[in-house]
């Protein structure tokens, strides 16, 4: 097996401006989709039926739009799989405009209004959330609370884990954790789905998975630092690091990803939309923690390193 | 190197299988006929409302109201003995008096082919005020479905003299009457007071003798007898248009008593268990394509450490699941949601991630001519710290996620306690799966790859990516 040896401290420029541009188109299809907060932050409602045969969704839309008063999307999906089973259903999901929730009467109506215009059709209600603004944005600032602190626990493990390698260590830890969080954001908005509670999982879930990367490396580092001279090149030297962990870092991150790919194939066959809102970032995340690892922490670290150590030289002289 | 003995990678690999194996099937015996569970299988597992169909609802006051502490408590109190009174056993609730919340989950009765979520959730938070009122004035009149007049809001008179509530009934009960005239049957509702009730109920009696007593449970009037005499046993009957089931739903709301606070219902969310169980089966479909995906992708690339990982990690699955079942008697059983069986995944990739490091560099050491017992040792010694390290990141976060959106605990004077279980499953499967794997990744791997290097077999360093011999 040939050794790979990749310049990655060399290459950084590279890396960097790839990184920039990437955030940078995230930017943009933010600006213009917008991000969709999802009706757990900000209120709202959503009722799901399954049925068999056929609906006619205008008339659905009309009688919903009677009942409630509201704006209401309808969509139907034909042919669900059924896990287990052998037959398929048909679902209809009522997505009510506005954030306030809808009232137990409406939807107790709504229900048996469908069942009366389709009696043939077996409609049965699947699923239904609704939810009060003001509980929503309570559950937003908590999601928003426990990323943070769990962000801010991490760096202070990292920083005392890796002490010789100073807090700047911790510090670009953090900075390639931000990016994979705003990779996996990205990710939401792109393909459009709802910011709700499953991206506080995806995005804590990535964060430890990345970090966990960048101990391996650290680990490295340290451990190299250990029994090379004081005079030993640190671009050099994180640099071997990397390449040796090379190995692991692919498997690992290969395996991971392969695991998640079969829960989003799999949901995606079930039509678990839920599951599919899940897994789908999460490999987007898996691919971003691993990159982020291997090209922008260690090349960061040295660059400020290096720098720090330009500006104590110059005191020196000066 | 201290070798570890032979013996040792078959005692490791039999608890290993031993442990799965129960941990997934159980181990049921039979007294009789009644069947009795010794250790808890995949069966025994307690699912949370979104695979087996369930209800979540959270009520509050309206808006603008505050609530007290006791309120709130004896609100939830009042929804406790409603959901035993309606024969839910299997429920979750919680107070939450930070934000004055009740968060109440339960599942969907499969007993009941026509259950109706909405019906449930709304008699759950009924206000249930009972009143007995001077005269039937009324407000408004209605016929309902089944042709009867139903009449809402008391007025006048009735509005003003409120005679007795329903905290001054002792109990109610559903019983049936037989008319000793016509022989018919009918079904009222038998109540007794309590002592102070018998005394207001004898003072009003007598004072309106012949005249109408209305009976109201919350704004509609269930019933409008005349005192034919005056009653001081402290003994009463509603009588009205009964059947079987209503009598008995009215008499359990009036002994479940009235809510001390007009509660709204916030959020309320339900699944319809089929659904949920499609969801399972896919997410169970998905766990043994990825387990068996990484196994042979372990095994072609790590040889005999891969094969030993598999082993490991089949034991981590069993421990999470155990931990989840309630397998051993010192964890109680957990309700494991969808993004639970998510968090197990995950801590299984953990796992996969202990064993490819610890393997990565006992190949390293193979490869860099070294023997092979001082290139496992070696192997085992460097990667124990970074594998130590990211484990305790993964327990930083999934604490931190069973904080926040726990039940009860140090974070709940800031927030509450949780409106979503959801997050909160998540973090404890990734916990457990993290212990798991200090258990299987770090200890019994290391301890089988060593056994099992003394075995002659064993001794070719192809098997532990070395060139071979």
């Amino acid at each position: 097996m040939k050794k790979i040896n990749f310049d990655f401290v060399g290459k950084r420029k590279y890396a960097f401006t790839f990184s920039a541009c990437l955030m940078a188109l995230g930017l943009i299809f933010n600006f213009i989709f917008g991000t969709q907060l999802d009706i757990q932050f900000v209120g709202g409602a959503i009722v799901s039926y399954t049925y068999t045969g056929s609906i006619d969704g205008q008339q659905v839309e009309d009688m919903v739009q009677e009942v409630t008063g509201r704006d209401v999307d309808v969509q139907t999906n034909q042919d669900v799989m059924l896990a287990g089973s052998e037959n398929t259903v048909n679902q209809l999901s009522l997505e009510f405009a506005g954030n306030n929730a809808l009232s137990l009467d409406q939807q107790r109506e709504i229900t048996s209004r469908l069942q009366e215009q389709y009696p043939e059709q077996n409609v049965a209600q699947s699923e239904s959330n609704s939810v009060d603004p003001s509980m929503g944005q309570r559950f937003l600032l908590k999601c928003v609370f426990a990323l943070a602190l769990a962000s801010i626990l991490m760096m202070v493990y990292v920083a005392f884990r890796f002490k010789k390698m100073g807090w700047s260590a911790g510090v670009m830890a953090l900075v390639a954790l931000l990016i994979d969080i705003i990779t996996v954001y990205f990710t939401f908005i792109i393909f459009r789905i709802p910011v709700d509670d499953n991206f506080i999982a995806v995005a804590l879930t990535i964060l430890g998975y990345s970090l966990n990367d960048t101990i391996i490396i650290y680990d490295r580092i340290r451990e190299k630092r250990r029994t090379a001279g004081p005079k030993t090149d640190l671009g050099q030297l994180v640099n071997e690091s990397i390449n040796q962990n090379l190995g692991r870092t692919i498997n690992t991150s290969l395996f991971t990803f392969l695991a998640v790919a079969c829960v989003f194939v799999v949901s995606l066959v079930y039509n678990l939309p839920s599951v599919t809102a899940f897994a789908l970032p999460m490999m987007v995340g898996v691919v971003s923690g691993c990159y982020t690892t291997n090209f922008l922490v260690g090349p960061l670290w040295v660059m400020w390193k290096g720098h720090v150590a330009k500006r104590r030289a110059a005191k020196a002289e000066a | 190197m201290k070798r570890v003995g032979k013996p040792v990678f078959f005692i490791v690999a039999f608890l290993i299988l031993f442990v799965t194996y129960t941990s997934i099937f159980g181990i049921h015996g039979r007294n009789g006929d009644i069947p009795i569970t010794y250790i808890k299988g995949v069966n025994d597992i307690r699912w949370g409302i979104d695979i087996r169909g369930g209800v979540e609802a959270t009520f509050g006051p309206k808006e603008g109201v505050d609530a007290t502490n006791e309120q709130i408590d004896a609100a939830k109190t009042m929804i406790e003995n409603r959901m035993v009174t309606s024969n839910i056993t299997d429920y979750e609730i919680y107070a939450d008096n930070t934000n004055d919340r009740i968060i109440v989950r339960f599942p969907w009765r499969v007993d009941e082919s026509e259950f109706d979520p909405e019906t449930a959730i709304e008699e759950l938070s009924a206000t249930a005020n009972l009143t007995f009122r001077e005269g039937m004035e009324y407000e408004t009149s209605e016929v309902d479905v089944n042709g009867d007049v139903v009449y809402r809001t008391p007025a006048g008179v009735t509005a003003e003299n409120v005679l007795l509530e329903g905290s001054d009934v002792a109990s109610a009960q559903a019983v049936t009457y037989q008319d000793p005239t016509t022989g018919q049957l009918s079904y009222q509702i038998s109540l007794e007071f309590t002592e102070e009730g018998a005394a207001k109920f004898a003072e009003a009696t007598e004072r309106l003798l012949n005249k109408t007593i209305s009976i109201w449970m919350d704004d509609v009037m269930i019933s409008y007898p005349t005192v034919e005499s005056v009653i001081t046993d402290g003994h009463a009957s509603i009588t009205g248009n009964f059947t079987a089931q209503s009598a008995s739903s009215l008499a359990s709301r009036i002994n479940a008593g009235a809510m001390p606070i007009e509660l709204e219902t916030k959020y309320y969310g339900t699944i319809d268990p089929t659904l949920g169980e499609s969801a399972l089966m896919a997410m169970a479909l998905a766990g043994v394509l990825a387990l068996v995906i990484v196994s042979l992708g372990m095994i072609l690339i790590y040889r005999l450490p891969g094969f030993i990982a598999c082993i490991a990690l089949l034991g981590q699955v069993g421990l999470s699941l155990a931990a989840v079942s309630g397998y051993f008697g010192f964890v109680s059983s957990f309700t494991l949601t969808l993004p639970g069986i998510a968090g197990i995944i995950l801590s299984i990739g953990m796992g996969v991630d202990a064993n490819v490091i610890t393997s990565e560099r006992i190949k390293e050491e193979v490869r860099s001519g070294k023997t092979l017992d001082g290139a496992i040792d070696k192997g085992c010694k460097n990667s124990f710290w970074a594998i130590f390290d990211g484990n305790i990141t993964n327990i930083i976060v999934s604490l931190v996620l069973m904080g926040v959106f726990g039940p009860t605990n140090i974070f709940s004077m800031l927030f509450g306690p949780s409106t979503t279980g959801v997050i909160y499953s998540f973090g404890y499967t990734l916990l457990v799966g993290t212990i798991a794997n200090f258990i299987m990744g770090m200890t019994a791997s290391r301890l089988m790859t060593k056994s099992l290097s003394g075995f002659k077999f064993a001794r070719n360093k192809w098997l532990y990516g070395g060139k071979g011999k």
